[in-house]
């Protein structure tokens, strides 16, 4: 059991990662990932609210009647996104401005849905806890891998600070503008995947 | 009463007893076509030890009711016990942009900055001037606006008077919003400060940062009788020109939006920005400052 339990931690960090192999979350990826700080906060918060309606399902998973169990996942990650920005928003105003933009993409983040859905539903408490912190996290690393080299390459900057030295543009460098563009997102996280796959050999189709 | 049940998967006819029947009554399909329903006796048993059918219609409809009463009460509850600090929050965040406007960013303690600073949260009059605003601290200036209320912050830096005018508009995602602040002579531009709801981070959401703030300042808004201050596609501005100032890279909606709201807001300011009190006589010769009487203290 204590195997099964570190299995449903450790997957999903790279085996089975949510964005690579079950290629979910994709949209906020894009949405998210021009600058490393946002593509952190909106990994952790994540993380926190997969984890935590994870959880909630998980208890109630014995009395949801089958016909309306997607509504009631919604419902409850929609009440407890909602109940986390208004205490941030009470108790940490600078971290509410920060996220308003994400909270929506949390709600509608299709990784909430795919875990509640594929795991939540059929295991106990706290195996559902770390599947959570697992697919959270695996999530938060495809974003900031690919926020690293966005802001790198896009603005010469890491978390805001010039990274890039004045001197290079000055002998030319330009910051390359695709980089900050949302397509770009997918042709990195297009990148990772392939290197995914290829070490992962038995994740290949035919 | 251990019977087992058989389905022919050939016609779907299904067998009640111990084993299969050699031969289905209604296909004539061999044995071999016929297989056992085990769901059917599980399923049967599991709600029997609940005592209830969580598939029943009654339990779908009380669960969804149920469940949405809790989460309602739930969100209520929280909004409500939250809603103080939440409001002095929105406050404090509100005094700090418009201090930022006045190039007075990130302060410590800032509702002491703002009572120093501030001298008057005043309505513009239809002829320019400036009356006391009665009500309490605004926090929604759309709103003000669409009301015909045309708060101008008067303020006081180091000795001099500045204006600072709440702008709203709309970016390429959500509403974006703007203080702009002014120096005495109501047309060169002293900061600005802008802000939005859901910019994409790094191409719109630049507008938030002081790299495009910055070419603000010195600007000048009033040409003639209309706004002249603009923000053009960047690279496009006049290196000359006192009115265009430099759009955000990759973000031309958005820097639209913010030169469209620039426009209609300070339009409806034009008579306080032109003085047109005073041209419009009440005011003894070759005093500048008959605008200000309301104002001054």
């Amino acid at each position: 059991m204590a195997n099964k339990n570190s299995e449903a931690f450790k997957q999903p960090l790279w085996v089975n990662n949510p964005v690579l192999v079950q290629i979910l979350g994709i949209c906020s990826a894009l949405a998210v990932t021009a600058q490393l700080k946002p593509a952190i906060v909106m990994g952790l918060s994540v993380t926190v609210i997969v984890a935590m309606s994870n959880v909630i399902i998980s208890l109630l998973r014995n009395t949801i009647p089958n016909r309306i169990r997607i509504i009631i996942q919604l419902v409850v990650v929609a009440a407890l996104v909602t109940i986390v920005s208004e205490i941030l928003k009470a108790f940490a105003y600078d971290v509410s401005v920060q996220l308003s933009v994400y909270v929506g993409l949390i709600i509608t983040n299709c990784i909430l849905m795919g875990r509640l859905e594929a795991f939540a539903m059929q295991n106990g408490p706290w195996a559902s806890f770390l599947d959570g912190i697992g697919n959270g996290l695996g999530y938060a690393a495809i974003l900031v891998v690919v926020a690293f080299v966005r802001e790198l390459f896009g603005s010469g900057t890491l978390f805001g600070f010039q990274v890039i030295p004045q001197a290079c543009y000055e002998a030319g460098y330009l910051n390359n503008g695709l980089m900050i563009m949302p397509p770009m997102a997918l042709i990195l996280a297009g990148c990772i995947i392939w290197y995914h796959r290829a070490k992962n050999k038995d994740l290949q189709e035919n | 009463m251990a019977t087992k049940k058989f389905r022919c998967k050939v016609c779907g006819y299904v067998h009640e007893g111990d084993k299969a029947p050699e031969k289905c009554p209604m296909c004539q399909a061999p044995q071999s076509e016929f297989e056992e329903i085990v769901e059917a006796g599980a399923e049967a048993a599991a709600p029997a030890k609940k005592g209830l059918n969580t598939n029943s219609n009654v339990y779908t409809i009380v669960y969804a009711a149920v469940m949405v009463i809790i989460v309602a009460f739930l969100l209520v509850f929280v909004s409500q016990t939250l809603k103080e600090r939440q409001t002095a929050n929105v406050i404090n965040d509100t005094k700090q942009q418009i201090l930022s406007a006045l190039n007075l960013r990130d302060q410590a303690d800032v509702a002491a900055t703002y009572d120093k600073v501030i001298t008057a949260d005043a309505l513009m009059q239809p002829n320019g001037k400036l009356a006391e605003y009665e009500g309490e601290f605004n926090t929604s200036y759309k709103s003000e606006f669409d009301n015909g209320n045309f708060h101008v912050f008067v303020a006081d830096i180091d000795g001099e008077r500045k204006f600072v005018i709440p702008m709203n508009g709309l970016g390429l995602w959500g509403i974006i919003w703007g203080y702009i602040a002014l120096n005495e002579d109501r047309n060169t531009v002293y900061g600005v400060y802008f802000s939005h709801s859901s910019e994409t981070p790094g191409l719109g959401g630049e507008i938030a940062g002081t790299k495009f703030q910055d070419r603000f300042p010195g600007k000048l808004v009033v040409n003639g009788e209309e706004v002249g201050l603009k923000v053009v596609k960047y690279g496009k501005a006049d290196k000359g020109s006192q009115f265009e100032v430099d759009g955000v890279t990759g973000a031309t909606i958005t820097s639209t939006g913010v030169n469209t709201m620039i426009n209609k807001v300070l339009s409806a300011y034009i008579p306080f920005l032109t003085k047109q009190c005073c041209k419009e006589g009440g005011c003894e010769e070759g005093a500048d400052e008959c605008c200000d009487e309301n104002s001054n203290d």
